[in-house]
């Protein structure tokens, strides 16, 4: 069998400055932004954090355009987002444009966070800033190395009720049926590598309840402070200015 | 006996059951191995040798994982008191290893002794440097060959310092230069200390020189023999054949004088196949030609695309460029595009891991899939897959789930399924991987069979045993290049 290569999630902007922050800082700034601008529906909130967000991406060290070939599914979502209430509910378009915008400057901050972090790094971070259970945190990041292998599995049992003589011969049916009995397969083929791997890890002594130590040592700098800081600082000039322009009005999800 | 005389392990009237079986697996087991021995441990094929390992490793928890008779101490304290102090490396690099990069790899198991931190990368070096992994701490894991993961999976154990080494058949997913990697790393570093070891191992003659005992599990009987090497051998390899051992001696002899090839079944012309977000095609400009009442072996190392090259010529990989033509009937439409039930007629594949080609719920449906789906009357399929299951032992079995057989059953049973339909053209990939003797004799004599009834058989293989005792030609295979097939080296020679 052919070895997995790439990683499907993969963290393509970890050598840029944004990728020296510390994950744990970087993912509470993501969560404040979502909490800063879940509540409300306003253009002046979304396009203000919005805004900030594109400016400050030139001193994070990423540059637009490769930005945008990663992301460009987002705006068109957005577009979606905004053609379907415009067609469908009663809402004028101010906050169409508004519920658009929210949902670029919600989105923006989470492909970032993704974009410039390595799994192992989130996951040192998430046990050391956080204080995540290692035990959930490195058991997440060992199953996240099969899901490469798990794309190889799902082939090779497609490939094997070909051989064995099966495939829908062009029933929609028999197709439905024949999919979720692969997916059947593909889950106990995952539960018995998982099993396999959980029992590596506790072979080397993961199960045990003695407190571990951190090889690699996930730092906060001053910067990351600055950046929660910062962050802070502009979802709560944007609410306020929302306020104020009187176009704050709350809104549920 | 080397070293001191203290007992590492001490199992006395020792009993595994796995939860919701109901064979144990490993009974009545009286067992001491002194700190400084090297045992290798061997038995039938499900005589509980992975068993006595995971439990040595403190892995097995009874009751949740299973019940549990008699006492097993590893140094002393009960072995699930002891989990981590032994060192483990499995079967499957690929589901053994935790991290994403080789320096983190090794790290992992230090962090979990609490080893302090700055004392941490100073002995993943070092142990990166025992088993001549020479890449950077940042190389990823997954980039590695079987055999350097395999070798990465020692150094885990290196770095740790184990009180008790454990090796459950590290070699047997690894071709032949990964095998060779391996075994001289072990060698290299059991050379130098007094480490104690028990290692399962299908194939005895290379791993002699690393042990100075052999003990043989019989089937929930306990210990069958035990001795030095010399002994174990010349007194018992009558029994350890029939349990299925590849005992030291001469390979088996060759089954029959080639074959001249009948007619063309199968042709493949220029074929290229290149997966999307690779550099390099797995396969290149492959020509090949299978005969009937010839075997053909497909040989070359891990990733030099020949599972790949399987794959397209039993038409389950439609290949990016060339032509493949099935000459020896079907229906009018091209090979890559025939619906699943006349591939199945013709064309038996059976794959390396027999438990994905496994559909139904016992093992007689899973015989008469085939024979269904190709509208066999229902009567003459039963009768075919009973034919079968005698032939392969299967018999009693034939009401058994396929996934609770053992490994050499599940095999026998893979191959069964592809012979159903009495197809005229066979692929198979790696059929004798990690089989013991016994199935692996049972498999040659079946293929051979298949071979002189007029099958044109294809074998995907890294066993050079299989290769000179029944392939009539053989192609080699590298970095996707198929060479021209030619007769079997060994007997051109």
């Amino acid at each position: 069998m052919r070895p997995a290569r790439a990683l499907s999630v993969t963290a393509s902007l970890a050598g840029t400055r944004l990728g020296g922050f510390n994950p744990a800082a970087k993912l509470a700034a993501a969560a404040l932004v979502i909490a800063g601008l879940i509540a409300s529906a306003s253009v002046v909130s979304a396009s203000v954090v919005l805004i900030c967000e594109l400016g400050a991406l030139p001193l994070a060290g990423v540059s637009l355009r490769p930005l945008a070939a990663r992301t460009w599914p987002l705006p068109l979502g957005a577009a979606g987002v905004a053609v379907a209430n415009l067609v469908a509910s009663d809402a004028g378009p101010t906050t169409i444009v508004a519920i658009s915008l929210r949902l670029l400057a919600i989105a923006l901050p989470g492909v970032l966070v993704f974009a410039s972090t390595e799994a192992v790094d989130l996951a040192d971070s998430l046990v050391q800033q956080l204080h995540v259970p290692a035990r959930f945190a490195y058991g997440a990041l060992a199953g996240l190395r099969l899901l490469p292998l798990l794309g190889l599995e799902w082939h090779l049992i497609r490939r094997a009720r070909r051989a064995r003589g099966i495939d829908a011969g062009g029933s929609p049916w028999k197709a439905a049926a024949l999919f979720f009995s692969a997916v059947y397969a593909l889950l106990v083929a995952a539960v018995r590598r998982a099993t396999r791997l959980a029992m590596a890890m506790d072979s080397r002594g993961f199960a045990s309840r003695l407190p571990r130590t951190a090889a690699r040592r996930q730092k906060v700098h001053a910067a990351d402070w600055a950046l929660v800081l910062a962050t802070a600082l502009v979802v709560a000039t944007a609410n306020a200015l929302a306020v104020l322009t009187g176009t704050w009005h709350a809104l549920l999800g | 006996m080397l070293g001191t005389e203290r007992p590492l392990v001490q199992a006395r009237g020792w009993g595994w059951r796995h939860a919701g079986r109901r064979q144990w697996a490993v009974r009545d087991l009286d067992l001491v191995v002194h700190a400084g021995e090297r045992v290798l441990l061997l038995g039938a094929s499900g005589a509980g040798k992975s068993t006595l390992l995971a439990a040595l490793a403190g892995l097995l928890r009874a009751p949740e994982s299973g019940d549990e008779e008699g006492s097993l101490l590893v140094d002393g304290s009960p072995a699930i008191e002891t989990t981590g102090r032994a060192g483990i490396v499995f079967q499957d690099p690929s589901s053994s290893l935790v991290m994403g990069r080789v320096g983190d790899e090794v790290a992992f198991g230090l962090e979990n002794q609490a080893v302090p931190a700055p004392e941490i990368w100073p002995r993943v070096q070092r142990a990166l440097d025992a088993v001549g992994l020479g890449y950077p701490l940042h190389h990823q894991t997954d980039r590695l060959s079987g055999g350097e993961q395999q070798r990465l999976a020692i150094a885990d154990v290196v770095a740790a310092g184990p009180l008790l080494w454990l090796l459950d058949e590290p070699t047997a997913n690894l071709d032949p230069p990964g095998t060779a990697l391996v075994l001289e790393t072990l060698h290299e570093l059991l050379g130098r200390g007094a480490d104690t070891l028990v290692l399962v191992e299908h194939k005895v003659s290379p791993v002699l020189e690393l042990v100075d005992r052999v003990v043989v599990l019989g089937a929930g009987s306990g210990v069958m023999a035990d001795g030095s090497p010399e002994k174990v051998f010349s007194r018992h390899s009558k029994a350890l054949r029939a349990a299925g051992v590849w005992v030291p001696g001469p390979p088996p002899p060759r089954l029959a004088p080639p074959r001249a090839p009948g007619h063309p079944v199968l042709e493949a012309e220029s074929v290229a196949v290149r997966y999307p977000g690779t550099g390099a095609p797995a396969v290149s400009g492959a020509d090949a030609t299978a005969f009937s009442g010839q075997v053909l072996a497909i040989t070359g190392h891990n990733g030099s695309g020949k599972s790949t090259l399987a794959l397209v010529l039993s038409s389950l990989l439609t290949p990016s460029a060339g032509n493949v033509r099935f000459l020896a009937g079907g229906p009018p439409v091209p090979y890559t595009k025939w619906p699943a039930r006349d591939l199945v007629r013709w064309v038996g594949t059976v794959f390396q891991e027999p438990e994905h080609q496994f559909v139904a719920s016992s093992v007689e449906d899973e015989l008469l899939v085939g024979p269904r789906r190709t509208g066999v009357a229902e009567g003459a399929g039963r009768r075919k897959a009973a034919e079968l299951m005698e032939r392969l032992h299967l018999g009693p079995l034939a009401k058994a789930n396929p996934f609770t057989l053992s490994g050499g059953e599940k095999r026998r049973l893979s191959v069964a399924t592809a012979l159903a339909t009495e197809p005229v053209f066979l692929v198979l990939d790696e059929p004798t991987f990690g089989q013991d003797a016994s199935t692996w004799g049972e498999l040659v004599a079946l293929l051979g069979e298949q071979r002189d009834a007029g099958s044109a058989v294809v074998c995907v293989t890294h066993d050079e045993q299989l290769v000179a005792t029944l392939a009539d030609r053989e192609a080699r295979m590298s970095g996707g290049r198929l060479a021209t097939a030619g007769v079997v080296a060994a007997l051109a020679s």
